[in-house]
């Protein structure tokens, strides 16, 4: 029996469910000479703002039980660099799916950068970041919130034709509030989660491991309470999740799936194992034939 | 880069907590170093390449925290995987004629294999090799095997110059068209000072990913941001903000 892989992003068909997770495949272009990028669904771009931003200071990085910490702080070189040079020479190498994913500090810019990113040939889909740890007064400050969550939506839907997508934090009290929130407001779609606020300390040095001092922890560790959130905001919005946090096989993509994702962020993983995304690609097949299923997307939602 | 499977084919201690590790696969992708899975820890082990031929590895490395303590403990035999074709390395085609090679401690392995490239390029070498003390000591054999000079610094004056490489390099007066160093941060920085000719010197960063796309490793450079493990480890002397 062939097996279909395919999913269905709000009109936009991906060859398979899987997509590396912003901020963990670069503008894919740094893996293009190691891999075949065109097995992967689709790709999450770094998150893009619009200035160039060097980040934060390193160290940058902390290892965990499971998993890692990451306090980059939203480096990249701006959104025209991203439209007029990142996404046109991806394009040259890559036919999936595009997703732009957009930071901003200010309303002002997630309208001037998601505008940007709407107007450019070769993105297919916009995801508005409001959920970066890393970052102050920005990022996680506007995803916190149900009012505010709705008002960038409200925002970036004014200026984009192409499907937008809201990623949330996980540091909510009630992530189904402010998925909530983002539908009402017109999202067409959700990304779900980001990175759970955390730290580490050196105990010999008595500091913290991250120069920022806490930073974002993802990895398999986070995989349960992700899994828990998609499936709560899946069944409370009628709008499609793309499901993230701690998916590192092609079992956890089946799992996202049932508890409702559409498509699955593979995310830490890729740092731990470059080649994640086609190895877990190509691990699907035998896994649904095991579990009798012939076409992926049937599964969406089944549990 | 690419990603295989190496057999150790030895781990032995050849100073105190550092070791020698030689693996065997039949995959070898050149590159400056190399990112090693370590069983049970959630990330890889970026470590630099000492040596290399017929399908041959050889790192030489530190125990410095838990994950390169379980690697110590790996014998001959057991399977690692390992990422391959990692990082900008040394360029040797910068030297001229005569190379001067500054190494201190765990910073000494990868400018062995540096020497062996330059000496097959049938340029002289001189090695300035610091070190704490004498027991400290490593590949000391092997630089003067393949090196026209080399000369041993040790901090507390156990062997050789006492003092730093810098106090070294004076007391040598080498010949030098062009330098290579890789050290602690400390002392690359005082080197890249104290000579006026151009080099060269490979930097350290904690690392997510390794292969230039998690941005976990930048640093500012003059020319901008640069990520140490991509555009990096070796960076040119004019390029680098201390």
């Amino acid at each position: 029996m062939v097996k279909d892989f395919s999913v269905d992003l709000c009109g936009i068909r991906l060859q398979n469910p899987v997509v590396p997770a912003s901020g963990t495949f670069g503008f894919g272009l740094e893996l293009a000479d190691s891999m075949d990028l065109n097995v992967i669904g689709g790709i999450s771009l770094k998150g893009t703002t619009r200035e160039a931003r060097y980040g934060n200071p390193t160290p940058r990085i902390a290892e965990c039980d499971g998993g890692m910490i990451n306090s980059v702080g939203l480096q990249n070189p701006g959104i025209d660099v991203l439209v007029g040079e990142k996404v046109p020479a991806l394009r040259k190498v890559y036919n999936g799916c595009v997703i732009a994913n957009i930071s901003g500090f200010s309303l002002d810019e997630y309208r001037e950068c998601c505008a940007k990113a709407d107007a450019c040939e070769g993105i297919d889909i916009i995801e508005v970041n409001i959920s970066c740890p890393n970052v102050h007064n920005g990022g996680m400050a506007f995803g916190t919130d149900p009012a505010s969550a709705a008002e960038v939506t409200k925002t970036v839907k004014a200026v984009c034709k192409k499907p937008v997508f809201i990623k949330l934090s996980p540091n909510v009290t009630d992530i189904v509030a402010i998925a909530r929130a983002c539908e009402d407001a017109g999202a067409d779609g959700l990304t779900l989660v980001n990175t759970f606020l955390g730290m580490r300390i050196d105990i010999a040095r008595r500091k913290p491991v991250i120069a920022n001092k806490m930073g974002g922890y993802s990895g398999r560790a986070v995989f349960p309470v992700a899994l828990r959130m998609v499936y709560q905001v899946a069944h409370a919005c009628k709008i499609p999740v793309m499901g993230c946090g701690g998916v590192a096989s092609a079992r956890d993509v089946i799992e996202m799936m049932m508890a409702g994702a559409t498509a699955v962020q593979v995310g830490a993983e890729n740092l731990r194992n470059p080649f994640a995304c086609p190895e877990i690609i190509a691990e699907l097949p035998a896994l649904m034939d095991e579990l009798g299923i012939d076409t992926l997307k049937e599964i969406i939602g089944t549990v | 880069m690419i990603k295989s499977l190496y057999t150790i084919a030895e781990n032995s201690l050849i100073a105190p907590k550092t070791f020698k590790l030689v693996l065997a696969g039949n995959a070898v992708v050149e590159g400056e170093f190399v990112n090693i899975a370590i069983p049970g820890y959630y990330l890889r082990r970026p470590l630099s390449v000492c040596d290399l031929e017929d399908g041959k590895l050889t790192i030489v490395y530190k125990v410095v925290g838990e994950g390169t303590k379980v690697l110590s403990e790996m014998k001959a035999g057991k399977e690692l995987e390992v990422l391959t074709g990692l990082g900008k390395g040394f360029e040797t085609r910068e030297c001229r004629e005569k190379a001067l090679l500054v190494g201190g401690g765990l910073g000494v392995p990868p400018l062995l294999l540096l020497a062996k490239k330059l000496k097959a390029e049938g340029k002289k070498v001189c090695a300035v090799l610091g070190f704490n003390k004498a027991e400290e000591i490593i590949l000391e054999k092997e630089f003067r095997g393949v090196c026209d000079e080399v000369v041993i610094s040790t901090v507390d004056g156990s062997v050789g110059v006492k003092g730093f490489v810098t106090d070294a390099i004076k007391a040598a007066e080498p010949s030098f068209d062009y330098f290579y160093t890789c050290g602690p941060m400390v002392m690359m920085k005082v080197v890249c000072s104290a000579l006026e000719e151009p080099g060269e010197a490979s930097l350290e960063e904690r690392m997510g990913c390794g292969a230039g796309f998690c941005y976990g490793c930048s640093i500012q450079t003059k020319n901008g941001p640069r990520r140490v493990c991509k555009d990096g480890p070796v960076f040119k002397k004019e390029d680098l903000i201390w």
